[in-house]
């Protein structure tokens, strides 16, 4: 390489024009994977992982007991009845164990619901695993319909023995629109 | 470059089409001044709605656009186009250039503002207003729940970052490549290496901020769910990518400033500045550390322990180069003939003023204490602390340094003197009553507020009155000085003033440094 530039200007002004533009993608291509992938790991805000786990152990650890929590509650307006059979459970670390959340549509159209999970405290979200989940998917439900959506959840047997009690908190949103835009742009 | 020695061409397509770095950087400054002025009329609209408690002249919802378009106006169309008007008069003249690197390019870059600017105020009269979500615009405020003309806000955003980033490329491509012989890095005037510094920050973040309204855009228009945390997305990776913007963008607006006291301060003691390579290394320093600091205005979203010491440490780490600054600026002042002409005395009020400013940052800074201080009045006082008797202080003071240099006449120092005094005075009514409410918990954009607040609320207004009319006697010195002023007695205006700036002729002509000075000259001035 020629180290003299014919125009130094010009090189100077092609670096930078690059650099603004790396910025702009490393918003997209870092910045947005790496805080998911963040979130996932270390279990921050509480969110646990999308998609359903794999039971490696069938070791349950029944010398402690942990208490688990269950909330369920609607974003702004969605009008759904939605809650939980039971609100609280006493579960081994390492065993499986099975519970039904209920919903209901009381509107007479067609709807779609999406539930995000979050657990607190946010340590015990890597320790939480889901073997199937009514979140793992949208919820359709027709006009005046009701459901049962089953979740099944084992805690790890490593989960922290300083943590007693896990509360699990579904927040229910109304997804109707986005799935007909996305159906629509199809 | 054909014909060397033509003046200004007549008329509008001067204007239009010009690309003289004086002219550009004129209608940069005079530009920025009129948005200063826009912007200070949303701020007296929200002084007056808070002169007394009760809802009393407008609406909460307008209210909310007041405080919105009054920061964004401020930040983005009065303090960092004034520092670039600045910029594009003064660093040709500072390095011993002709002009800048890229003289048409610095055309568009100015002239895509006013446009940008024009969509973003237009957004008043739309239906549903103007953006009411702060200037922060956080989602889902600003995506799910914003007005319609959300879309005319991010394509003005997209408008005047493309400025700023044309603008800073131009002005790194000025310094690295057109430079007097002799003019070394180390022998740069202080603004012109925090400029140089400032431009590499704007290249690294404005991309950011541009991918955080693309983001925006696609959320509300095209489905996607960035924010939205019912399609997977998250509101708070908002807050994440505003901030790695945010943060090195307060030091996009304060650095250039740096550079204009650091130039003031040595011309009225009479004295080189003090510890000028560590100025130099304090700047670069306070660049780095702003990209590994954005969490701390975030403190109380829930991250973990860790990130909150992490970034409670890396911004109080910020202090100990900008501690070397001040001190340095005390130093360079220390057993110097110290005159106290209008600039100096602007620059004295910044150095008092962004002290105080810089101090509540460290109070801010520390993650515990922050949950009470998050989103009050005393995050409002620090910050107008240090944007305000910070950038606008400092900006105030350039003009009157330079101004007599641009237009060959003195302003009038009596009436210099008297701006100085209501600023500061009104200034400090202003704000300093502003610590106390956010300590006692009064939270920050709100249009109403408890009856135990009213005092120094109605104080504020007061001061935020008086300041905002100095600002009509600064306006009005400055046209008189350029109409019917004074002619400039002494051809380097400033007999304690150094640096190439100063040894053109007085006003400085319409090309200067077509021959690069001598590095004799470079070497006795630099």
């Amino acid at each position: 390489m020629l180290r003299v530039s014919a125009n130094p200007t010009l090189d100077t002004v092609i670096k930078l024009v690059a650099v603004a533009v790396a910025m702009f993608a490393f918003v997209f291509v870092v910045m947005v994977p790496l805080y998911n992938v963040l979130c996932d790991v270390l279990g921050i805000n509480g969110k646990t992982d999308g998609t359903a786990y794999t039971a490696v152990s069938t070791a349950v650890d029944e010398s402690r007991t942990i208490t688990v929590q269950f909330i369920a509650q609607n974003n702004e307006d969605m009008p759904w009845r939605f809650k939980p059979e039971v609100t609280m459970m006493k579960v081994h670390p390492g065993a499986a164990n099975d519970t039904v959340f209920f919903a209901a549509n009381p509107t007479p159209n067609d709807m779609v619901a999406q539930a995000i999970p979050s657990i607190s405290p946010a340590r015990a979200a890597e320790y939480f695993h889901k073997t199937e989940c009514f979140c793992f998917n949208q919820q359709p439900l027709d006009g005046n319909a009701d459901a049962a959506m089953p979740l099944q959840f084992i805690i790890d047997q490593d989960l922290p023995r300083d943590i007693q009690t896990i509360t699990l908190s579904y927040t229910l949103f109304d997804v109707t629109e986005m799935v007909r835009d996305a159906v629509a742009s199809r | 470059m054909g014909d060397h020695h033509h003046g200004p061409a007549k008329g509008l397509s001067r204007w239009l089409f010009t690309t003289n770095h004086k002219d550009i950087g004129t209608m940069y400054l005079w530009f920025s001044f009129a948005m200063f002025i826009l912007g200070g009329t949303f701020a007296m609209i929200i002084r007056a709605e808070l002169f007394q408690p009760g809802m009393q002249l407008v609406e909460p919802g307008f209210f909310n656009q007041m405080t919105t378009l009054h920061g964004l106006v401020m930040v983005f169309g009065a303090i960092m186009p004034s520092f670039v008007g600045l910029a594009n008069w003064m660093i040709p003249m500072m390095i011993g250039a002709p002009d800048m690197a890229l003289p048409r390019m610095n055309n568009w870059s100015f002239w895509i503002l006013p446009p940008g600017f024009l969509m973003l105020a237009s957004t008043l009269f739309m239906e549903g207003g103007a953006p009411a979500f702060g200037w922060t615009f956080y989602a889902p405020l600003s995506t799910t729940y914003a007005a319609p003309s959300v879309t005319f806000f991010i394509f003005a955003i997209h408008v005047l970052g493309v400025s700023s980033i044309m603008g800073s490329i131009n002005i790194i491509a000025t310094v690295m490549n057109m430079r007097a012989p002799g003019m070394t890095y180390m022998k740069m005037p202080l603004f012109v290496w925090t400029w140089l510094i400032t431009a590499f920050l704007l290249v690294a973040v404005m991309p950011v901020l541009a991918g955080a309204v693309t983001m925006m855009l696609m959320d509300i228009h095209f489905g996607t769910s960035f924010f939205s945390a019912a399609g997977g997305g998250d509101p708070v990776l908002f807050q994440h990518v505003f901030w790695f913007f945010g943060h090195p963008e307060v030091y996009i607006i304060i650095l250039p400033a740096f550079g204009v006291v650091s130039q003031i301060i040595p011309a009225f003691s009479r004295k080189p500045l003090f510890g000028y390579a560590s100025m130099v290394y304090a700047t670069a320093s306070i660049a780095f550390l702003s990209f590994i600091v954005w969490a701390h205005h975030m403190y109380t979203v829930g991250m973990p322990v860790a990130g909150e010491l992490f970034f409670m440490y890396a911004t109080m780490l910020i202090a100990v180069p900008t501690g070397v600054k001040v001190f340095n600026w005390v130093t360079t002042m220390w057993r110097g003939a110290l005159s106290f002409e209008t600039p100096m005395m602007f620059s004295l009020g910044f150095l008092v003023l962004f002290t105080i400013g810089g101090f509540t940052g460290l109070m801010l800074s520390i993650a515990p204490a922050d949950f009470q201080y998050h989103d009050t009045y005393f995050v409002v006082a620090h910050f107008h602390y240090v944007m305000v008797a910070g950038a606008v202080f400092s900006m105030t003071a350039a003009v009157y340094y330079w101004l007599p240099k641009w237009c060959g006449r003195m302003y009038n120092e009596t009436m210099g003197q008297v701006h100085f005094w209501i600023s500061f005075i009104g200034f400090n009514i202003t704000f300093f009553p502003q610590h106390f409410v956010g300590l006692a918990g009064m939270p920050r954009r709100i249009p109403d507020y408890a009856l135990q607040f009213a005092d120094f609320n109605m104080m504020s207004s007061i001061g935020a009155f008086i300041y905002g009319a100095s600002q009509i006697l600064f306006l009005y010195n400055v046209v008189a000085t350029i109409v019917a002023g004074e002619k400039v007695s002494d051809e380097k205006v400033w007999d304690g003033a150094e640096g190439l700036e100063w040894t053109v002729p007085t006003p400085a002509p319409y090309h200067t440094f077509e021959v690069p000075p001598s590095p004799e000259l470079v070497q006795a001035h630099g």
